[in-house]
């Protein structure tokens, strides 16, 4: 099979966790014979030659295909100017949306330009480069041969629809995160219509969880019957062995990622507090930066637990691993997390962890303690059980590895051939 | 003489209701009231009072003929005696009838053969003294142990306690090419008399009666009778051993279970060659045909018929150790009643059955039978409990000590 894949992202040149997934994808995909052609933005030119790289900036639209036109006709909607971005760093996003709103952002004339140099990351220009990226989509289908269409997330989404339109070959809309996700119930209405048209106009549409499935169908209107469950998976299964000792004699609970309404910070603060009343000779630490980094420094303040509740900032490379190293629990208590891979990352380094039941992670991690982001009680709780009862942490050591071990790209992809020779044949037979 | 011997387990575990760890040390009230209560109505709606109004009146009928044993927990006991004295007045009536039996088992439903002796003893005796209390005076002959856990050192224990006949599992792997359906003795105590389970025979009702992707799917009382007519004409008991909440409970009504069971003790006496006995009958007529050796520990749970479902792993190891280092103090607190009554309860089998972590083969099993979404909750809540209730028993001891010590003076 051919696959034309459309991402934003690929590794080495990532900015989050999309990226990862595609390389995962892709990989698994090429294990399985399949030829992929897959396209980014910008490629850099270092990435691992797994697939058949396209760079759009390198791409020319030819204009006298009049079919582009009405393509373009159709993705004016893009010209409402937007700001809420996935998959942004910590640091990019407080640079961003300061420029965001101070400039505003606006699509101008020269998307029309037969060359464009896109910038691949999540800038201000982006549903300008999101755009251009479908036309270029276009062009691409038109020139190449392919079976399937595959688009990842509502940034490629225009593109796969535009290659659908000119190749009419079926298209699969992937789902990473949704705009709930990002954004709890105040969504943007521009970035929603383009996840909804996408999906709609998929012919099969594959969510990285149940809980994503779900969101799908009861939020965006998609038919649950085009609507399939593709769980991510690990690249790399083995334990990590760390060197590094910690410099405290407590234990320590550790917060990791982006201090912002999804990843519900607030509760993690909260359970520390019960969990200290109980029992002082614990650190927590919350590492990361976001925008409700300040609010949780003056509510950690407020809670008189200052000299116990750790903030580092943002964290990166090996600190991250370090930091993963030192924590004796580990927790995820995300109001909303399509999938979540930051605790098999914990799990690598033999840290037990504690996730929230609203995590697509959830589904896939046995060997974890699952709580309601919300119920707090169960939270610390769950911390309290895992700081002092020693057989818990001890299981989920012995056990943790092995379950890593069945989270394989491969199967995943697996999976994914098969949904891509179902769409194949029912698009030969008709 | 070829006779078939039902057994009935009848058992509730008191739940712990959630305790968190902020509850230790101010909340020594660990009982989940509420679930108990409605899981114990539930069950004598579905179960106990449909179940015991119909062997009541196939006792009557067969004048006799037809007759079967109990083994009801003291925990389930104390919880009839709470929520279901009609229960409770329904089981006094069929052991009146004289073709009923009740067997003795440790009071907690307890793993605690495994562990000590004189807390075994203990319990066993409790529990005598609760049959006695509810059943004016009667005393039980014959001994199973919580789970129909079984091994030559059990075997000793128990006959050393008094019992000449023990029930347990006809495992595979004990058996070899032997037939479950003979009286046995132990290897470890000759004058034991070791009567073990069919499981086969047993489970398809206890377990397959309902299962539709069973190939002998629906099972009649025809097709049963059969299978007994199958059996060898030299072997000469049959072992019928299954929990009690079979009936109705595990096995809804509508799958026609009652019915099944309202027509099977006469198809069986017109059929086949087979009378019914109770375990003490089956165990003073039956000629022991061999000596049958366990050394290691053997149940009636899950595919191995081992102790794994309660004590396979690190959570179940943990929890069980830190609860009888408690032994020798809780021992010197006999009069305190609150602590007696939690120690016993927390001793009872299901907590750890809870914290099970053998998902792939027999999750499904465990998972209907646990109030917990996953064995680690099992684990901390009980653990939050449990360490509530050291503090209690540590403060208890000390109190003691100081009240010993000022009368001393």
């Amino acid at each position: 099979m051919k696959v034309l894949m459309f991402g934003w992202e690929f590794p080495p040149h990532i900015s989050g966790g999309l990226g990862t997934a595609c390389y995962g994808l892709v990989k698994g995909l090429v294990h399985h014979k399949q030829d992929i052609i897959f396209v980014v933005p910008k490629l850099w030119g270092d990435e691992e030659p797994l697939a058949d790289f396209v760079n759009a900036s390198g791409i020319t639209i030819d204009y006298r295909e009049r079919r582009f036109k009405e393509i373009w006709k159709s993705l004016t909607y893009l010209e409402v100017s937007s700001f809420l971005v996935p998959y942004l760093g910590p640091e990019e996003f407080s640079r961003y949306t300061e420029h965001a709103m101070s400039e505003g952002a606006e699509v101008d004339e020269s998307v029309f330009s037969s060359k464009f140099e896109f910038s691949g990351k999540y800038g201000k220009d982006l549903m300008k480069e999101v755009s251009r990226y479908a036309l270029v989509a276009a062009q691409i289908a038109k020139d190449k041969e392919h079976d399937v269409i595959h688009a990842h997330d509502w940034l490629a989404y225009p593109a796969g629809v535009a290659a659908k339109r000119i190749s009419g070959k079926p298209l699969v809309a992937h789902i990473h995160a949704t705009e709930y996700d990002r954004s709890g119930e105040s969504v943007n209405r521009a970035v929603f219509d383009i996840e909804r048209e996408g999906m709609m106009a998929a012919d099969h549409v594959v969510a990285v969880s149940h809980l994503t499935r779900k969101v799908v169908i009861e939020k965006y209107g998609i038919p649950a019957d085009k609507v399939s469950v593709l769980h991510n998976a690990v690249l790399d299964a083995s334990i990590i062995e760390s060197s590094v000792k910690k410099k405290v004699p407590e234990k320590i609970v550790t917060f990791l990622g982006r201090i912002t309404f999804q990843k519900g910070p607030e509760y993690f603060v909260e359970a520390a507090k019960k969990v200290l009343d109980r029992d002082p000779n614990v650190r927590f630490v919350m590492a990361g930066s976001g925008d409700l980094l300040n609010r949780m420094i003056e509510r950690v303040a407020e809670l008189g637990m200052g000299t116990r509740f750790h903030f580092t900032g943002f964290l990166k490379g090996q600190d991250v691993d370090d930091m993963y190293a030192m924590s004796d629990v580990y927790v995820m208590p995300s109001v909303s997390e399509p999938f979540g891979i930051a605790p098999l990352e914990a799990v690598r380094h033999n840290t037990p962890v504690i996730i929230s039941k609203q995590s697509g992670v959830a589904e896939v991690l046995q060997n974890a303690i699952k709580v309601d982001f919300w119920d707090v009680d169960a939270m610390a709780d769950a911390m309290f059980g895992l700081l002092h009862y020693e057989s818990i942490s001890k299981m989920f050591k012995e056990l943790g590895s092995e379950e890593l071990k069945k989270l394989k790209w491969e199967h995943v992809a697996e999976k994914l051939v098969k949904v891509y020779d179902t769409l194949h044949q029912n698009h030969t037979a008709s | 003489m070829r006779t078939i011997c039902f057994y009935f387990q009848v058992h509730q575990p008191y739940r712990i209701k959630p305790y968190r760890f902020f509850d230790i040390g101010e909340d020594h009230y660990y009982w989940d009231d509420y679930s108990n209560r409605s899981i114990m109505r539930k069950v004598a709606q579905k179960c106990y009072l449909p179940m015991n109004k119909l062997l009541l009146e196939l006792i009557r009928e067969h004048e006799g003929r037809f007759k079967v044993a109990f083994s009801i927990s003291g925990v389930c006991l104390d919880q009839f005696e709470a929520y279901a004295p009609d229960v409770l007045d329904s089981f006094r009536e069929l052991v009146a009838t004289g073709h009923v039996e009740l067997l003795a088992e440790t009071d907690g439903h307890a793993l605690s053969a495994l562990k000590s002796k004189v807390e075994f003893s203990r319990m066993v005796e409790r529990h005598s003294a609760k049959i006695a209390k509810h059943f004016h005076g009667y005393t039980p002959k014959t001994f199973r142990n919580t789970e129909l856990i079984y091994s030559d050192k059990i075997g000793e224990m128990v006959y050393d306690m008094g019992y000449s006949t023990i029930l347990t599992e006809g495992a595979k792997h004990i058996l070899g090419w032997k037939s479950p359906n003979f009286v046995y003795t132990a290897a470890s105590q000759p004058k034991l008399k070791v009567l073990l389970k069919n499981f086969q025979l047993s489970d398809d009702i206890a377990f397959r009666f309902s299962n539709k992707t069973w190939p002998d799917y629906p099972l009649t009382v025809d097709k049963f009778v059969n299978w007994i007519r199958e059996i060898p004409a030299e072997q000469e008991t049959l072992n019928l051993f299954m929990d009690y909440e079979t009936f109705g409970e595990h096995q809804w009504a509508d799958s026609g279970i009652f019915e099944f069971m309202r027509a099977l003790p006469a198809a069986i006496m017109r059929d086949t060659s087979f009378t019914f006995s109770t375990p003490a009958e089956v165990a003073e007529h039956g000629k022991p045909i061999a000596p049958i050796q366990v050394p290691v520990p053997i149940s009636w749970a899950d595919e191995e018929r081992d102790l794994t479902a309660w004590l396979g792993n690190d959570l179940q190891n943990e929890a069980f150790t830190k609860l009888y280092e408690l032994e020798e103090d809780v021992k010197l607190l006999a009069d305190d009643y609150d602590i007696q009554r939690d120690w016993t309860y927390l001793q009872t089998s299901d907590h750890f059955y809870y914290m099970c972590t053998k998902f792939f083969s027999d999750g499904d099993i465990h998972a209907y039978f646990s109030p917990y979404d996953t064995p680690y909750d099992a684990f901390i809540n009980y653990m939050n409990a449990l360490s509530d209730f050291i503090l209690r028993v540590k403060r208890a001891k000390k109190a003691l000590a100081k009240a010993k010590a000022e009368t001393d003076l």
